[in-house]
């Protein structure tokens, strides 16, 4: 680990998509699975890769690079869906690969730029840098919701 | 609040609440019907007492003074001073409805409906101020000679022997022959044997203290009667073998004695005789006793003052010339049984099964599991077969067996979701009479098949469908009084509600027997708002039929009730929603019947699963008519993208499901490929082509959390043998979203970018 932990320190997953480093807080994390087939949902917004099999639950996936403007790529065997908790709902996340669990002190998180046009800034609330690498912190509620605005 | 112990309390007291009113309901349903025997207005009255008493603990008290005042109109009905007749009864189901109100505000802590409280409660006080009306004498049946009778005056009174004593010039009559009222008030002397049996002692009850209280109300002389004592080598502690007989010199009535025994009923011999003369035997305690007579006040008392049998339970331990009448009723069970014998029928009900309350959520929970365990089993079923076992092997055989239970542990678990629709027949019932009081009617609701079980989701899902077509029968479908008078018919209107389970589904019926559907005026209405060609030929039932377009509405008037642009469309929309359909058959001058058929539950549904551009998919196994292979002759194309096929005698729309669902690009090549030929509700017929077919099996109906994207064509989902997921199509959505304009997912595809 690179930083050491504190009293206020957030944990973070961090992950992945298309040679880019994001990460989500932890707390959020429910569980990480290997990637299975999900029968897509007819009509549904192309980042809504389809819905699996959670334990008896049918569990909604959504392509986080998709969602995220990334370039579309082909799914391989290493990918992994993130499934998170957001309130009551569940959802899956694909991603490339995780990477690594680190702590963060609130000090090491800074702000986005004002990128107003960047349609991934709405969800990317912090950035950190962790062995120089640059790492996007998501905001799980506006990455999620823009679902129910769909739905609704 | 969970944490507050009182606050759980309180949540039981309203879940309590909820039983009492049902039984309430119940009680008034039965007296409705002309059950007007003790034990029903007993359970009338000792539910709102009830609801009373557990409101007082937690200080709710809209709740307890509206009670407390129903209550004591119940009472008088309880002690016969006052007769149910049809606008008494109104008047008690709107108290109850109000009752049921109060509840739940008071639950929810909502304001209170102040008024509608203090116009109740001035109809209830009418009945208390009001002298009981003639006809009283006109139900009565039971013969009885003209005799000296306790006369009471004061109605308002709620002690009966307060009454009395308002009342000495009873005592100046001369005393009848051998007929006691029981609430005579001169010091009566009574002989009472009470013999407790083994299940007094067993719930705790102590014989000292029933004696001790009998003390109390008079002067009593108490006799121990130790003569079936066995020798002591005989004895069984666990068996008493004494009995008391008490001369009790009281003031007091027998009700006043029969209260001190309330609680030990049945549990001892009782036996209480006014005088000295030789006690009546006394079995059965049944029923709580009702110890009043048919009080008539004299300004009514025609000739014969007759005595209703009703306020009397029958064994009720009276004095002389009524033990005749009990007499008669005893000794010829046969003959009365099927007209008053009605004390057995309540009996029935405190034995009530004993039922444990369980938190629907440990329910979902269960059935989920049991989902995954038919998953699971169908997965292990499954291996052993590939892994090339023999199928006569123990394992496989072991298999089986799991494969049965599972079926069976499916089945019970299902069971416990299933709920009468009891409940939501009785919402019903408020229904009518609020809409008929709305339009001014007078509708009588016939309710049959109330024990009918339904899955608890449907129930639920069903309120506001039957709610709206319960007010479209009483607002459109029966005619008005006159009308009806015209017509032929009884004044008050009638809607039958019946629910069945017939062929593996439940079917529910709503029945007028109002004058039909007009039909030259649905259609042209259909016709006025362009819903139809002008020209169009159609039969009767394609008439009827058009009830259910969006849009249309046959009340020329749109009064209070109906006709706010919500019509039967919702309605068909919201039972196909459940798996359900809804047909209507009309006859003219005679009715209308709607008759909704639905699925016994809908955890698990039988279905076809089909292979569509490398996705597997279920279709509804009821939907599918027949399956085609497609030849490319028989292809025809109506205009680009739109092909039909012919079936027999006429031609099909033909839909490519893959395409449909926007999969892939439009099949140009249909040879070979496989069609499934589909029905829907409305009887217009489908094909769609798949890839191929791969099985026909049950399977376990996963909901698609509606917080998600709702996908069109698409009902739920299902989890299959191999632990993937199956989409549940619903082919209709997918036609009527098909039909004018195709959509294709690359519409979506800036949708990503709006957040």
């Amino acid at each position: 680990m690179s930083t050491q932990t504190g009293p206020d320190s957030i944990e973070l997953l961090t992950f992945r998509i298309a040679e880019q480093e994001y990460a989500l807080d932890i707390l959020s994390v429910r569980e990480i699975r290997g990637w299975t087939h999900a029968p897509p949902l007819p009509h549904a917004p192309h980042y809504m890769k389809g819905v699996i099999n959670l334990r008896g639950t049918v569990l909604p996936v959504m392509d986080l690079s998709a969602r995220l403007g990334l370039p579309k790529r082909e799914q391989n065997a290493r990918n992994v869906i993130i499934v998170v908790k957001l309130e009551e709902t569940m959802t899956g996340l694909l991603v490339d690969a995780v990477s690594d669990i680190v702590a963060m002190s609130p000090e090491d998180m800074q702000p986005p730029p004002e990128l107003s046009s960047d349609i991934a800034e709405a969800v990317v609330s912090a950035l950190t840098l962790i062995d120089e690498r640059m790492i996007r912190v998501l905001d799980l509620a506006s990455t999620i919701n823009v679902l129910e605005g769909v739905a609704a | 609040m969970t944490t507050d112990p009182m606050a759980e309390i309180r949540a039981s007291f309203f879940i309590e609440c909820e039983e009492l009113l049902e039984a309430l309901q119940d009680g008034l349903q039965m007296m409705d019907e002309g059950e007007d025997d003790p034990e029903t207005i007993n359970i009338v009255f000792r539910a709102v007492h009830s609801i009373k008493g557990g409101a007082g603990a937690f200080g709710l008290e809209a709740l307890v003074r509206f009670a407390h005042r129903y209550e004591t109109v119940l009472d008088e009905v309880r002690a016969g001073r006052l007769l149910v007749d049809p606008d008494a009864l109104k008047v008690f189901f709107q108290a109850a409805d109000h009752l049921s109100d109060l509840v739940r505000i008071s639950r929810d802590e909502a304001p209170l409906p102040e008024e509608e409280t203090v116009q109740l409660l001035e109809a209830l006080d009418a009945f208390l101020g009001d002298t009981p009306p003639e006809e009283e004498a006109a139900e009565e049946d039971i013969d009885f000679q003209p005799m000296g009778l306790a006369l009471d005056l004061d109605l308002n009174g709620d002690d009966v022997s307060e009454d009395s004593d308002a009342f000495p010039s009873l005592d100046d009559l001369p005393p009848p022959p051998d007929f006691n009222t029981e609430n005579d008030s001169a010091s009566e002397t009574y002989t009472i044997v009470f013999t407790p049996k083994a299940e007094l002692f067993e719930t705790g009850n102590e014989p000292s203290l029933l004696l001790r209280n009998l003390g109390d109300l008079g002067e009593a002389q108490v006799v121990c009667d130790a003569s079936e004592l066995p020798d002591l080598a005989d004895l069984t502690p666990e068996l008493p073998h004494l009995s008391w007989t008490i001369n009790l010199a009281t003031d007091a009535d027998e009700g006043e004695i029969r209260s001190i025994f309330e609680f030990v009923e049945g549990l001892c011999t009782l036996e209480i005789a006014a005088g000295n003369g030789p006690a009546h035997a006394d079995q059965n305690h049944s029923d709580i006793p009702h110890n009043l007579p048919e009080i008539t006040p004299p300004e009514t008392l025609g000739p014969p003052p007759e005595s209703r049998s009703a306020p009397f339970p029958a064994p009720q331990s009276a004095p002389a010339s009524l033990a005749y009448e009990q007499q008669t009723e005893e000794t010829t069970p046969a003959e009365r049984a099927p007209v008053k014998d009605k004390s057995a029928k309540p009996a029935a009900a405190p034995a009530a099964k004993s039922v444990v309350r369980v938190d629907l959520d440990r329910i979902e929970r269960l059935v989920n599991l049991v989902g995954e365990l038919v998953i699971n089993q169908a997965m292990l079923s499954q291996s052993p077969e590939q892994s090339g076992i023999s199928p006569h092997s123990d394992a496989m055989s072991g298999l089986e067996e799991f494969q049965r239970l599972t079926r069976d542990i499916q089945d019970s678990v299902m069971m416990i979701r299933a709920q009468p629709v009891k409940s939501l027949f009785q919402r019903m019932s408020r229904i009518v009479r609020e809409a008929s009081a709305a339009v001014g009617m007078d509708v009588r609701l016939q309710i049959f098949g109330e024990a009918t079980e339904v899955d608890k989701t449907v129930i639920e899902r069903l309120a506001d469908p039957l709610t709206h077509m319960i007010r479209n029968a009483v607002d459109h479908g029966l005619e008005s009084r006159d009308d009806r008078i015209a017509a032929g018919k009884e004044p008050q209107g009638r809607v039958n509600l019946t629910a069945a389970h017939r062929s593996g589904r439940v079917v529910i019926e709503i029945a007028d027997d109002g004058a039909g559907i007009n039909r030259p005026k649905v259609l042209q209405i259909a016709i006025d708002k362009g819903l139809i060609a002008p020209d169009a030929n159609l039969s009767d039932s394609e008439i009827d039929n058009l009830l259910f377009l969006p849009g249309f509405s046959t009340a020329s008037v749109v009064s209070d009730l109906s006709g706010r642009g919500v019509g039967m469309d919702v309605v068909r929309t919201a039972i196909q929603a459940l798996g359900g359909r809804i047909t209507i058959t009309s006859e003219p001058e005679k009715g209308t019947t709607f008759s909704i058929s639905l699925p016994l539950t809908l955890a698990v549904l039988d279905g076809m699963v089909v292979e569509v551009a490398g996705e597997t998919l279920v279709l509804p196994l009821n939907l599918v008519v027949e399956t085609l292979t497609l030849e490319n002759e028989g292809v025809k194309m109506l205009r680009p993208g739109h092909n039909v096929i012919e079936v027999r005698s006429g031609f099909t729309p033909l839909f490519d499901l893959g395409h449909a669902l926007g999969y892939r690009e439009p099949v140009t090549d249909f040879e070979g490929s496989v069609a499934l030929l589909t029905a829907q509700e409305d009887e217009s017929r489908a094909a769609l082509v798949i890839d191929n077919i791969q099985d026909q099996r049950q399977v376990v109906i996963k909901g698609l959390d509606d917080s998600f994207h709702r996908a069109p064509g698409i009902a739920a989902a299902t989890i299959l043998g191999d632990g993937q997921i199956a989409l549940i199509l619903d082919p209709s959505d997918i036609i009527a979203n098909a039909g004018p304009m195709p959509r294709t997912s690359p519409a979506y595809s800036s949708e990503g970018l709006s957040a």
